[in-house]
């Protein structure tokens, strides 16, 4: 009976993914209504309750999947993984407004490149004041505060230990989940209330995934205008921390 | 017809991924540059194009729509199949740096924000007033 369950689970894996979605959908809509009286959104709850899920399926699994991981939810590594997500960020662009994007591109590349440069700087300080000396470990961990793309890919190209790539990862894994669940909460304070401002926010905040996540939770009709900008965050980042960064830390070191 | 969306939006995404993979090797990096961002840019031309030439239906429209719609739960999707434990594994450093980052662009996206003239011409009507 068992194996009967998981074969059936695993060969409509994506079928099953969006029963399961749809619950979890339906659940945090009562608990925004009802426990939070409305004052939290119900997606950022279903995103928190995705964590959650998250951390229960890498600790049932050891896997690096969360949830995914486990046999009878296989079907969310495809329809959260990298194709749907982009596929699903794309069609967005068709509630965009030409002219509001236009007004704020500009914005939204210095917003870009500050939010390259500095996660970049912290993450370099932060490896320095754990006792990090050399400019290839600290390069990859600040790296790695840019987004966990940048972190590994910039540790390969100069040669960093396996260790150092780990934590790089870490650290911007760390970053896209603390700009996921943070971003609601920081809303007003970040003044996230039009396109201009999502397109600042994109570019600093960096990560699509808490970019995405984040305006996800926050506010549906900024999404696009974000999600444009922080789209170019990773492959800013790859261009520059394993060249003009890293020269400029072994420079300094 | 749905289908025309769809297709129209696939293709969009292929493109702008086939030329943000182009670009990231024309700047030497073994990564896509912004290839979804192109691909949105290129979405809002096409719909643009559409609605002033008149060659976009409102049908085709859906076939676009229903993935907008869909949008949140791929996100809740991508949320469960995060690495948290790993994260969490990455001890203090990796913590430290990451929330002393998200504080520092906190901050910068606040102070940029806080400088925008919200309802220039879109919103407000009073926004001359000052």
């Amino acid at each position: 009976m068992d194996t009967l369950l998981q074969k059936i689970a695993t060969d409509n894996g994506l079928i099953l993914s969006f029963a399961v979605i749809g619950l979890v959908v339906l659940c945090s809509g009562y608990i925004s209504r009802w426990l939070t009286m409305g004052r939290i959104q119900g997606s950022a709850i279903a995103i928190l309750i995705g964590l959650a899920l998250a951390y229960v399926g890498g600790r049932m699994t050891g896997g690096s999947k969360g949830l995914a991981d486990v046999t009878y939810f296989s079907g969310i590594a495809l329809m959260g993984g990298n194709m749907l997500r982009d596929f699903a960020i794309v069609a967005t662009a068709f509630e965009v407004h030409p002219a509001e994007a236009k007004r704020a591109g500009g914005i939204g590349v210095i917003a870009l490149m500050i939010g390259t440069v500095l996660p970049f700087v912290i993450g370099v300080s932060v490896a320095w004041a754990f006792g990090y000396r050399d400019a290839v470990s600290l390069t990859t961990i600040g790296a790695g505060a840019i987004t966990y793309i940048v972190g590994p890919v910039t540790g390969t190209a100069i040669g960093a230990t396996p260790e150092v790539i780990t934590l790089s990862i870490a650290a911007g894994v760390f970053k896209a989940i603390l700009v996921m669940v943070m971003t609601p909460m920081l809303a007003d304070f970040m003044r996230l209330k039009t396109p201009r401002s999502a397109m600042v926010f994109g570019g600093l905040a960096g990560t699509v995934s808490g970019v995405s996540a984040g305006l996800a939770a926050t506010d549906r009709k900024l999404v696009p205008y974000g999600a444009l900008v922080a789209t170019f965050h990773t492959g800013i980042g790859c261009l520059l921390a394993p060249s003009l960064l890293y020269f400029a830390v072994r420079a300094l070191v | 017809m749905t289908i025309y969306g769809t297709a129209l939006l696939a293709a969009c995404h292929i493109l702008g991924i086939v030329l943000g993979e182009l670009l990231g090797r024309a700047l030497g990096v073994k990564t896509n540059v912004g290839g979804v961002g192109i691909a949105m840019l290129l979405l809002i031309a096409a719909r643009y194009h559409g609605h002033t030439r008149g060659w976009l239906a409102a049908k085709s429209e859906d076939g676009v729509n229903y993935w907008a719609a869909l949008y949140i739960p791929v996100v809740i999707a991508m949320a469960m199949q995060q690495n948290v434990l790993k994260a969490i594994s990455g001890g203090p450093m990796a913590l430290l740096a990451a929330v002393l980052t998200v504080a520092a662009c906190t901050l910068c996206i606040s102070v940029i924000n806080r400088r925008e003239v919200i309802g220039s011409g879109d919103e407000s009507p009073n926004a001359t007033r000052s």
